[in-house]
């Protein structure tokens, strides 16, 4: 048992070293992409800061510090489920793009231990891209976390993180069934969980048929956690009530998105889409 | 040292059931035109015996690489069976991965990563530590005429011959029971064409591995194999050695062999599918 347990822990450590390799061979796009998570959430947090300008009120100099950290919470926190999401969805496209995908399924390689490899190679390149993030923004802007429950914060983004990585699974079935729309399908997924989940703004202000959607959204838990942990100093048992939703999306996303790939996986063998492009 | 059955990492089955054996297989595609279909493989049975080369020799669209994806666990036929080292490709898909590797046409790499890093990770795939796949790797890739300082170069700056002894060396390097090479010299020069055939023969005399090699190069087919399937329009439609082929067909070689039993000369049934709309 141990042993064989060792054994699928080298297997899927076969993906994370190979996705830290991608990153440093990729460095200079990895530089675009920090440089563009830096700029976009600054721009967000900007808005922030403008509100007393935007608005002509007088806005008192503590609201304003909150309403930017009200904002760069979310910013940020949603760049890296963001990352987790699209890293995974874009296993099969990815794998298409470069010419690999029959070597890494034709592989001894159980489909739990490619993805969980994959998911956690995926994490850390989410956590280097919303770390650095997170550093620059505090160069130019003041933030105020004296109030920051971090270990609070940082329990919600991992159960948040399990949850988004079943929805990553679940997506990165659509290149298997549409070669060639299957990608835009999984990106379209992701704007609509960012519309309803509170990235930006609290849910309340969404009409009422999106609001029902974002009950089911794991974002909207995770976000609205990490604000109160980080913005109000909250503890883990006076978030539990945000919890355990994003939990329970996460145990049920995982296992059936596990299930879903498997079955995708089935079809692409049994009418060629595995390979092909278009 | 190369990677090898004689050190294999996974206990083969005891059995003495052949290398390969497929009967009966089917494969049919969705055609480019609505409602029609294709059968790109048509009810072809083989047996692939262990210690042998079996070349399968066909044109263009004749079915050849179909087949190789059914036989690798890529494709799952629509009727018919396909057992490697007895067990069956669909209910025993992990246990058949195990015991076999394939060589495609194309290279097939991550292109910014260097020859080392795409053999290590797949060597890591099949079990085997980076250290010992180090070793293997500078091993197999210096018998292949690779010098080592180009071993650390991102893939996509290597030739595309490089590229492709490169993908043999992933093969080798998983030391599969059972090498699947399809098309492996397609596009090569003739010094790297040479140099993978004088390869892909050392290992069978040295090492007794069992290969299904697809080629359209009649030479090759010759050179190489023990045993020759001839595919046309997905069925297998005559099967030997050279010599059984020329005499029971009736020819003085393949080439005359092939044209008989397809009509056409090999290089016209190449053009033929590559002017198919």
């Amino acid at each position: 048992m141990i042993w064989e347990m060792r054994a699928q822990g080298g297997l899927a450590y076969a993906f994370v070293e190979r996705q830290v390799a991608l990153m440093r061979r990729y460095w200079l796009w990895e530089l675009v992409w920090v440089v563009y998570s830096i700029t976009t959430s600054l721009a967000v947090a900007y808005i922030g800061l403008a509100a007393p300008v935007i608005t002509g009120q007088q806005v008192d100099a503590a609201v304003t510090s909150r309403f930017v950290l009200y904002l760069l919470v979310g910013t940020i926190a949603w760049r890296f489920l963001g990352i987790v999401f699209e890293d995974i969805a874009e296993i099969i496209a990815w794998e298409r793009w470069e010419g690999t995908i029959e070597y890494t399924f034709m592989a001894p390689v159980p489909r739990l231990t490619h993805l969980l490899g994959m998911a956690i190679g995926t994490i850390v390149r989410a956590a280097v891209i919303s770390v650095s993030v997170l550093f620059a923004v505090m160069l130019f802007i003041p933030v105020d976390l004296s109030h920051a429950n971090a270990v609070s914060a940082l329990a919600l983004l991992g159960v948040g993180t399990l949850a988004f990585i079943g929805l990553g699974i679940a997506s990165a079935c659509f290149p298997l069934l549409w070669t060639e729309k299957g990608l835009q399908m999984a990106y379209i997924v992701q704007a609509l969980v960012l519309l309803v989940s509170g990235v930006y703004y609290p849910t309340t202000v969404l009409p009422e048929w999106l609001q029902a959607l974002s009950v089911i959204s794991p974002a909207t838990y995770v976000i609205e956690g990490m604000r109160r942990a980080l913005m109000d100093g909250a503890d883990l048992a006076s978030l539990w009530p945000l919890v355990w939703p994003a939990l329970l999306v996460g145990a049920i996303s995982i296992p059936l998105g596990l299930r879903l790939f498997v079955a995708a996986e089935r079809y692409a063998k049994r009418t060629g889409r595995l390979k092909r492009s278009g | 040292m190369l990677a090898t059955r004689d050190a294999p990492r996974h206990a083969a089955p005891l059995t003495r059931e052949p290398a390969l054996a497929a009967r009966g297989v089917v494969k049919t595609f969705r055609g480019r035109t609505r409602g029609t279909t294709v059968r790109a493989v048509d009810d072809v049975s083989l047996v692939v015996r262990r210690g042998e080369i079996y070349g399968l020799l066909g044109a263009n669209g004749s079915g050849k690489s179909t087949l190789i994806r059914v036989f690798s666990t890529l494709l799952e036929p629509d009727a018919g069976q396909v057992r490697i080292f007895g067990l069956d490709v669909r209910s025993d898909e992990l246990a058949v991965k195990r015991l076999i590797n394939r060589v495609s046409v194309e290279a097939s790499f991550f292109k910014k990563l260097s020859a080392m890093e795409n053999l290590v990770y797949a060597g890591r795939l099949y079990g085997v530590s980076a250290a010992d796949a180090r070793v293997k790797v500078s091993g197999i890739l210096g018998r292949l005429g690779i010098a080592a300082d180009r071993f650390d170069e991102p893939l996509e700056k290597l030739s595309r011959g490089m590229q492709q002894k490169v993908a043999i060396a992933r093969a080798f390097l998983t030391a599969p029971m059972l090498l699947l090479l399809d098309e492996p010299t397609t596009g090569l020069d003739i010094r790297s064409k040479r140099e993978v055939q004088t390869f892909v023969r050392d290992l069978r005399d040295e090492h007794d591995a069992t290969i299904l090699l697809t080629t359209h190069d009649l030479d090759e087919a010759a050179r190489l194999a023990d045993r020759i399937g001839i595919l046309h329009g997905g069925r297998l439609v005559a099967e030997g050695t050279t010599e059984e082929l020329t005499a029971t067909v009736g020819g003085r070689d393949l080439e005359e062999v092939f044209m008989t039993l397809t009509g056409r000369r090999l290089e016209e049934a190449d053009q033929v599918e590559e002017a198919r709309p």
